[in-house]
């Protein structure tokens, strides 16, 4: 039923032994199985209990020894030894026979640790689940048949195949096959990408329909799949304040309870021996001092924190969002500013045919007319004019194609004579041409020396775009920023389009990065966090020097994995807000669990020392607190519907 | 020079300790445990002797905690 390792089922028969153990005694107390009077009474029921603590906590005896031994005695096992035995030994000294509370102790500990090791070990598989895109083997053809080999063996330009449901497991192109690829697992996007020969391939994406012939473009050791694993292999090694915190904290709080214990065991007897103020009541405050011995144990935050990081970035590589560290993770969540890079983050960084204006003719004539004289030329323009064209083109259509730089094409399209191009051009063929108010490149066409209108061509905003600044703001954001090379009336026409609070356009590169030190010098409350969001091709420099970098569509680009701090997968920009609330609520578990242990052990602590919590309450704030603050932690691995 | 290298270890306090051991030993420029990863990452100094230096490394961890288990 459970997953449990060697050492944990091991753990689990010990503690079912030592509990029947402690319910038989109990029960033969109570019948009278084995009178508890009388020396053999006391004998028996002595060595009956001293087995059971040994078969419960004979490793932790052990273990304190051992620390004792190596010089380091503050450890929890000596803790819980120390705690114990006293128990045990004054359970002896006032000879009530009740030696339920040492073993009850040491077995909560147990169940305690037992829970905490299945439960890290759970989230740690939950973890690489999510995560499992690593291929295991690569398919070549050898000989006229496929065979399996270890991907690292592949060496750079081999044909290798991939087979419906395979993985891919290196980078390349297509020469040979289409078909559907699922990029979840490094997207979190569930729709499937086409792909057929010519296209660009990541690694980690799942081939679904067609049998696919890759040409490898790089090694398995720097293809996507194994850039990714590192990453987040390595996420958790970079520590955040609150786990640099709760570790500083651990070393000085364990010594500090230890020596309050001790004090409590002795002080207030001696002061009323001293001031004779009454029995000294030596048993009470010792009792009292091994209580707090049990609550000392650091474990629910040592153990709790990490964890939460480690499920936070977890979940979040699930969706596509890969955090490089927890550090990261945590300064995200404290994101007050958001800076954009315009061309290819909010926008599609791709030109498309938006409009066609004053057209004489019908419009898809016009774009078929203008797609074929543009057909020999390799501008961005004539791009934009074939692909919205759509259909194959007949290049027999064309002659007498005359690219004149700067101004256009003219040429002759089924006998008609077409001039494709700007005002200029226009002018200069004495054609009277519409002006357009429209933003973006403005493509006038004539037909036979007869102006036939304008099709405009611009950079067309994300779909979601819009609602991803707004989600920002929705998240804690207070001000998102727009940076951009492009003109300004472009810039302005986006950003009131989206409701981008400030604008900065005709940006040079090192501009930018002057724009976001401004930024950072201007912001009053130094916690507050400056992220820089690039689609990571030329913004190396800005996305180092922003307090924390996003990269976004970076699936295939090392330069942009290297430089940013947190990397999307895909180029959603919804993806950004979604990055800052698992953060924010990953660090409100840690929070949450920082403030929900302290407080209930410096309540037992207090308590305990007044003589109203007792070692059952201190157990409790030991192992309960843990168990609570660990299923809180693995709440971060949740991250779908945030 | 960095390597990773797999570990075993129960708890994330005795991570922790192994960490500190780590850091501790010569040879050894800078070394941190992911406990949650159950990796040491360990950066060597310039010409240390790779597998001399971990031996010494899992020898300190093993003094912090006995039970623990490095992969080199």
């Amino acid at each position: 039923m459970l997953n449990m390792n060697r050492k944990q089922k091991k753990m689990l028969i010990r503690i079912c032994i030592s509990a029947v153990m402690l319910i038989f005694a109990f029960i033969s107390k109570k019948t009278g199985l084995v009178p508890q009077g009388g020396t053999f009474g006391f004998v028996f029921y002595l060595a009956f209990y001293l087995v059971t603590y040994l078969v419960i906590g004979y490793d932790i005896l052990l273990k304190a020894v051992r620390g004792i031994a190596n010089g380091r005695p503050f450890d929890e096992c000596f803790l819980m030894a120390f705690a114990t035995i006293g128990a045990f030994a004054l359970a002896l000294y006032e000879k009530s026979g009740d030696y339920n509370e040492a073993i009850a102790v040491m077995l909560f500990y147990q169940i305690g640790e037992l829970f905490q090791s299945y439960a890290v070990g759970k989230s740690r598989r939950n973890i690489s689940d999510l995560m499992d895109i690593r291929p295991d083997y690569a398919n070549i053809e050898e000989g006229g048949s496929i065979k399996q080999v270890d991907p690292d063996e592949v060496a750079i330009g081999t044909v290798i195949i991939v087979q419906p449901g395979e993985k891919v497991p290196i980078d390349g192109v297509v020469v040979e096959g289409s078909s559907s690829l699922n990029t979840a697992a490094l997207t979190g996007e569930s729709v499937p990408r086409d792909v057929s020969e010519g296209d660009e391939i990541v690694s980690g994406c799942i081939n679904m329909t067609g049998v696919l012939k890759i040409k490898t473009t790089k090694a398995f050791g720097e293809s996507t799949v194994s850039k990714i694993l590192q990453l987040v292999e390595n996420a958790s090694s970079r520590k955040s304040h609150s786990e640099e915190f709760i570790a500083r904290f651990a070393r000085v709080y364990t010594p500090v309870v230890v020596f309050s214990a001790i004090a409590l065991a002795v002080l207030p007897p001696l002061a009323k021996i001293v001031f004779s103020l009454g029995p000294a009541m030596w048993s009470t405050w010792i009792y009292r001092a091994l209580t707090f011995l049990v609550i000392s144990c650091p474990c629910a935050l040592v153990v709790s924190i990490p964890l939460s990081f480690f499920a936070g970035i977890g979940g979040a590589s699930h969706e596509g969002i890969l955090v490089k560290g927890s550090n990261f993770l945590e300064i995200l969540s404290k994101t007050d500013t958001v800076v954009f890079d315009k061309t290819g983050t909010l926008t599609k960084g791709v030109f498309e045919v938006v409009d066609i204006h004053h057209a004489t003719i019908d419009e898809n004539k016009l774009i078929e007319y203008a797609a074929l004289v543009e057909c020999f030329s390799s501008h961005p323009i004539s791009k934009s004019l074939l692909s919205a064209y759509g259909k194959p083109v007949d290049r027999k259509r064309v002659s007498d194609v005359k690219e004149i730089s700067g101004h256009g094409v003219t040429g002759i399209v089924d006998g008609h004579t077409i001039a494709v191009g700007n005002l200029k051009l226009m002018n200069s063929i004495g054609i009277e041409a519409q002006d357009c108010h429209s933003i973006g490149t403005i493509v006038h066409v004539a037909l036979d020396g007869k102006y036939c209108g304008h099709i405009v061509i611009s950079d067309v905003v994300k779909p979601t775009s819009k609602k991803a600044i707004s989600a920002l703001k929705a998240s804690g954001v207070s001000k998102t920023v727009m940076l951009t090379g492009d003109a300004d009336k472009i810039a302005k026409k986006v950003a009131s389009d989206l409701g981008v609070d400030e604008v900065h356009s005709e940006l040079l590169p090192e501009q930018k990065v002057e724009q976001i030190e401004r930024l950072i010098g201007e912001k009053k409350d130094p916690s507050k966090v400056i992220a820089f969001v690039g689609d990571g091709i030329n913004d190396a420099p800005v996305l180092t020097r922003a307090d924390i970098g996003v990269a976004m569509g970076a699936m295939g680009s090392d330069a942009a994995i290297e430089a940013a701090d947190v990397v999307l997968m895909d180029d959603d920009p919804l993806k950004i807000a979604k990055a800052v609330r698992i953060s924010a609520k990953c660090i409100r578990i840690v929070h949450q669990n920082i403030a929900f242990s302290l407080f209930v052990k410096f309540s037992c602590l207090v308590l305990g020392a007044l003589g109203i919590a007792n070692m059952w309450a201190a157990i409790f704030a030991d192992v309960g607190v843990m168990v609570i603050a660990v299923l809180n932690a693995i709440r971060a691995l949740r991250t779908k519907n945030i | 020079m960095k390597k990773t290298y797999k570990i075993d270890v129960d708890c994330a306090n005795c991570a922790n300790l192994m960490e500190q051991a780590a850091k501790k030993t010569p040879g050894v420029a800078d070394a941190s445990v992911n406990f949650m990863a159950l990796k040491m990452n360990v950066e060597f100094e310039e010409g240390a002797d790779e597998k001399a230096v971990m031996k010494n490394v899992f020898k300190a961890c093993r003094k912090v905690e006995p039970d623990c288990e490095i992969e080199f």
